[in-house]
């Protein structure tokens, strides 16, 4: 007992030793059972010095005849591997003796030392498995280890050799039959994970079947969440169990009949769509929201999937509609008729009046101004626009003011793209000029006025539309923060100021608390760091000559970490010139740098001329100077060239105690890195909400497609953020993440080339043959000559 | 790589209530003790309706799974994460269970355990070592367990005479304070 108060309390390391000396000789007691726990205590306490101390006994204890004696000095090994890798190396001989033990669980934790101590080396692990695999494993915790390890080895040798021989894929499937259930789990699991054929699938599918009928809950649902996954790759594969299946969605664990709900429709195939549907709206009014959700995200799929069935689910989601849900359930429903209506054209009609019964007496506001938005974008395509103005009219006299905005919004975009019911649209937006909100009536008057033509904006009336309804192409973020900074004075904001570059949001996974840390808030540092080199370079006289700033690039370091002086550059790119910043900073105490100029060497590059420098006057210890070197270039033109730098001025020697410098200096030379101007510098990343609309709106005289193979690469994920970085662009919708196992994928590109030119980049890759991936680039933009330079950039790159 | 040790992420036994009788966590997840008092509340909440009497029941939700069992007033948990085999998760939870009634000479009920909360302890500390499965075989966890908490006196299964004197000293109290 009084070892698991030891434990708990983790005394720090100077009240540690008095625990230790007794602790000690508790180790060598008789009691084979004072030892293990005093093994496991120390284990826990103690820092690397007294661990050397101990380490005789530790390895004597791994040996030991007494199986709790080693399984402890085993798992204090796994411990304290974590902290000290090197002495648990050292350890690896008794280790080895521990796994041939006949003791069940010292092999199995004897094992899982060996492999963690072993994990970088695959040679090692992969000569693990074979001698273990051929032996005997005597523990079913210790086999699932191994089942793992071995589906690790294959894994890992499969990425070298394509027709992989699979050495060890015969273990695994004797692991189907073995006694214990978890081993066959495991090894069904494992197998279902790996990439193989349909007939090696096959035993796994039929053990995992077995399952789905037996007794216990554990069992049939970690049977039904294996073939959930499978059925996500493979659903022709499960579709033997599809009769299991149906007899698990009225299982009295809810867990399990949802997961088999969701597999069912994953391998319906369109004649089981109607029965399942049936099936599923009995089923819903038993489970519980979140399984709710789970559902309707499957029958989305589905429905993508089997699009001529749309009308049934149409009807059973507006059902689920109808009927008691909370937010996140209700939100899931209205995401999925709105991917089905953007999806399928012939369910617009039903799907546009089920939404519009739907915000009738709907409670969320949220939900009521997505929709209401939505309907302004569809509504006035279809056929027959004026059904709708009822529904939205209903809701500006009847609804709280956020909603009677979007619906006064709505109203206006109705006008505005259908000729005929303007007359009428307007004189339901003069009555909302009499609204009780400001907001109201602001937009009942902005939109009154401009669509009237009272108010001249632009020459057309698509100018109009554009000016009211199109959308915003600066993030938000951006804006904010340029409003914050704005101070009022007789310059009005100038919104193209606001930088558009679009910090892209890492995916935060489910799982975050577990597996990674949460990936907060985008960092707001680059933004205000483009305001401020804007600031600072209009600030210098020669430089304000040069017109807006068009793109600042990242610090690229020029010196490695823990040089004496660090110097990292900003390239800085206008119309015709270009700007380099280096950043300068002294790490040497005793020395105090004047006239401190960088000498650039653009002897390779025939297109650049500097222009001018400005040099620092001085550079003291660690506070860092800036030296700026401008060049002109021809307008517009994507130059690329090298340069090389050095960094020149005058050392001058400082007493660090009295801080005086000396009177002469030595002047010096520093070698630093070359610096590559490529096209990539030239294209700013600016996403594009809705590519598709944006492809639509681009000029096609001005698209240029082109084939290329671009040889061996490690894998497609790979290729596609090489492209992405050599064009420099902003990949849009998620496109650059590249599902594992893909032999093919589409990746969507948007950019602003120099000159302001919107450029929209389509890439389809494909595998062609043992990693060899080919690309088909489609390039549209506003101006075709554009076009044709983005593919030059590539064919070079 | 992470994932390959299989690993356990909490063992928690609660009451009839939801409250705490005994619970240990091995995982960094929930760092406050609020976390960890919210996580068994939403526990307790899922699994109440259901009945795990007979057979060892699962739930998956927010990336965990749990096997749980009832037995008597008592709820026993365990949890892993959601990559893990479920059926090493049983096996764990089967040994401590049945560990811990072999402790109480089959009185597993809440007045007996928070009674014998030192040798349910013991008996957490022996199942599971910081996450790795120690040892799921459920006589020997109590032969650990006693032989630890006894001195010397020992091996469990021998104590066949003084158990007769204590289940007869039990009775005794019991119909007195009827």
């Amino acid at each position: 007992m009084v070892y698991l108060i030891i434990k708990e309390l983790s005394p720090s390391s100077d009240e540690v030793f008095i625990v230790t000396s007794s602790l000690m000789k508790d180790m060598n007691s008789k009691t084979d059972m004072y030892r293990a726990n005093a093994i496991r205590v120390l284990c826990r306490i103690i820092d690397g010095n007294l661990l050397t101390q101990i380490e005789r006994y530790l390895k004597q204890a791994i040996v030991d005849k007494n199986p709790v004696v080693s399984s402890a000095a085993l798992v204090s090994g796994i411990h304290l591997l974590q902290a000290n890798p090197e002495i648990v190396k050292r350890w690896s001989n008794e280790v080895q003796e521990a796994v041939q033990s006949r003791a069940a669980l010292v092999q199995f934790h004897g094992l899982a030392l060996l492999h963690q101590t072993r994990q970088n080396d695959r040679l090692a692990v992969s000569k693990l498995v074979s001698s273990l695999t051929r032996g005997s494993v005597r523990s079913p915790l210790a086999q699932c280890l191994l089942i793992r390890y071995t589906s690790q080895v294959i894994r890992e040798s499969s990425t070298n050799t394509q027709n992989g021989d699979r050495p060890f894929f015969d273990y695994l499937e004797s692991c189907l039959r073995h006694k214990a259930e978890m081993v066959i789990l495991e090894a069904a699991r494992k197998i279902t994970e790996m990439d193989v054929t349909s007939r090696e699938l096959a035993p796994a599918i039929t053990v995992l079947q077995l399952f789905l009928s037996s007794s216990k809950p554990v069992l049939r649902f970690a049977a039904v969440r294996t073939l959930n996954k499978v059925a996500i790759t493979r659903p022709l594969a499960v579709t033997n169990c599809n009769v299991d299946l149906e007899t698990l969605m009225s299982d009295q664990n809810r867990s399990i009949a949802t997961l088999a709900i969701t597999t069912l429709l994953k391998t319906g195939n369109e004649s089981s769509v109607d029965r399942l549907m049936k099936q599923i709206t009995s089923f819903m009014s038993d489970i519980a929201d979140e399984f709710k959700i789970v559902v309707v995200e499957a029958i989305r799929s589905l429905c993508l999937k089997f699009p001529l069935k749309y009308r049934s689910m149409m009807i059973f989601l507006s059902n689920s509609l109808r009927e008691e849900g909370g937010f996140e359930y209700k939100k899931a429903i209205v995401d999925a008729i709105v991917t089905l209506i953007s999806a399928i054209p012939d369910a617009k009609e039903i799907g546009l009046l089920h939404l519009c019964e739907f915000i009738e007496d709907c409670e969320f506001t949220y939900l009521s101004s997505q929709i209401l938005h939505f309907l302004g974008n569809e509504g006035p395509r279809t056929s027959d626009p004026s059904r709708y103005i009822r529904y939205i009219y209903n809701r500006v006299i009847l609804e709280n003011s956020t909603v009677r905005a979007s619906a006064v919004s709505t109203l206006a975009k109705f006008g505005a793209l259908v000729e005929g019911l303007k007359p009428r649209i307007f004189v339901l937006l003069r009555r909302c000029l009499f609204d009780t909100d400001d907001e109201v009536r602001d937009r009942a008057t902005l939109y009154l006025q401009t669509l009237n033509g009272e108010v001249a904006v632009g020459n057309t009336e698509k100018d109009v539309n554009e000016f009211l309804f199109g959308s915003f192409d600066v993030p938000l973020a951006n804006l904010e923060a340029s409003l914050r900074t704005y101070e009022p004075s007789e310059e009005p904001f100038d919104i193209s100021l606001v930088s558009r570059e679009a910090k892209s949001q890492p995916l935060q996974d489910k799982k975050a608390p577990g597996k990674k840390p949460p990936a907060g808030v985008p960092p707001p540092a680059p933004v205000s760091a483009v305001d401020a080199y804007q600031k600072m370079l209009s600030s210098i006289a020669e430089f304000s000559g040069f017109g807006r700033l068009f793109k600042s690039s990242e610090p690229v370091e020029l010196t490695e970490a823990e040089t004496e002086y660090a110097v990292n550059v900003v390239k800085h790119i206008y119309e015709s010139h270009v700007v380099l910043q280096y950043n300068c900073t002294n790490t040497i105490p005793e020395q105090l740098l004047q006239d401190v100029t960088v000498y650039v060497d653009a002897t390779d590059a025939e297109e650049f001329s500097e222009v001018c420098l400005k040099s620092l006057k001085t550079l003291a210890y660690d506070s860092p100077g800036q030296i700026f070197v401008a060049f002109e270039k021809p307008g517009r033109v994507p130059a690329t060239c090298k340069f090389s730098n050095v960094l020149k001025f005058t050392v001058k020697e400082v007493d660090t105690s009295s801080g005086e410098v000396d009177d002469d200096g030595v002047e010096d030379e520093y070698q630093i890195e070359d610096l590559e101007i490529v096209s990539a510098d030239y294209m700013l990343r600016v996403a594009v909400s809705n590519f598709r609309n944006a492809w639509e709106n681009m000029d096609p005289e001005s698209e240029r497609v082109d084939e290329y193979g671009l040889g061996v690469r490690e894998s497609l994920a790979e290729a596609v953020s090489a492209v992405t970085s050599i064009l420099g662009m902003q990949p849009c919708e998620g496109t650059e993440v590249v599902p594992s196992n893909a032999r093919s994928h589409v990746c969507l590109l948007s950019g602003v080339f120099i000159g302001d030119v919107k450029v929209l980049v389509r890439l389809s890759f494909g595998l062609s043959g043992p990693k060899e991936v080919a690309m088909k680039l489609a390039v549209r933009s506003d101006d075709p000559e554009v076009s044709d330079k983005i593919h030059e950039i590539v064919a070079s790159g | 790589m992470m994932g390959s040790c299989p690993s356990v992420k909490n063992i928690l036994v609660l009451d009839s209530e939801g409250k705490r009788v005994a619970v240990k966590y091995y995982s960094d997840e929930w760092p406050s003790v609020s976390s960890k008092l919210a996580f068994e509340k939403s526990v307790f909440v899922k699994t109440q309706k259901t009945s795990a009497r007979t057979e060892a029941e699962v739930v998956m939700f927010d990336g965990y799974i749990i096997v749980y069992k009832f037995i008597q007033d008592l709820h026993f948990f365990v949890t892993g994460g959601d990559e893990e085999n479920e059926l090493i998760l049983a096996s764990v939870l089967q040994g401590f269970s049945d560990a811990v009634g072999l402790l109480l000479r089959n009185n597993v009920d809440k007045r007996t355990a928070l009674e014998n909360l030192d040798l349910i302890f013991l008996c957490l500390d022996e199942v599971v070592d910081g996450g790795i499965v120690l040892e799921t075989d459920a006589n020997l966890i109590a032969e650990k367990v006693s032989g630890h908490g006894l001195e010397g006196a020992g091996s469990f299964t021998e104590q066949t005479i003084s158990q007769a004197l204590a289940t007869a000293r039990e009775h005794f109290a019991r119909s007195l304070l009827k």
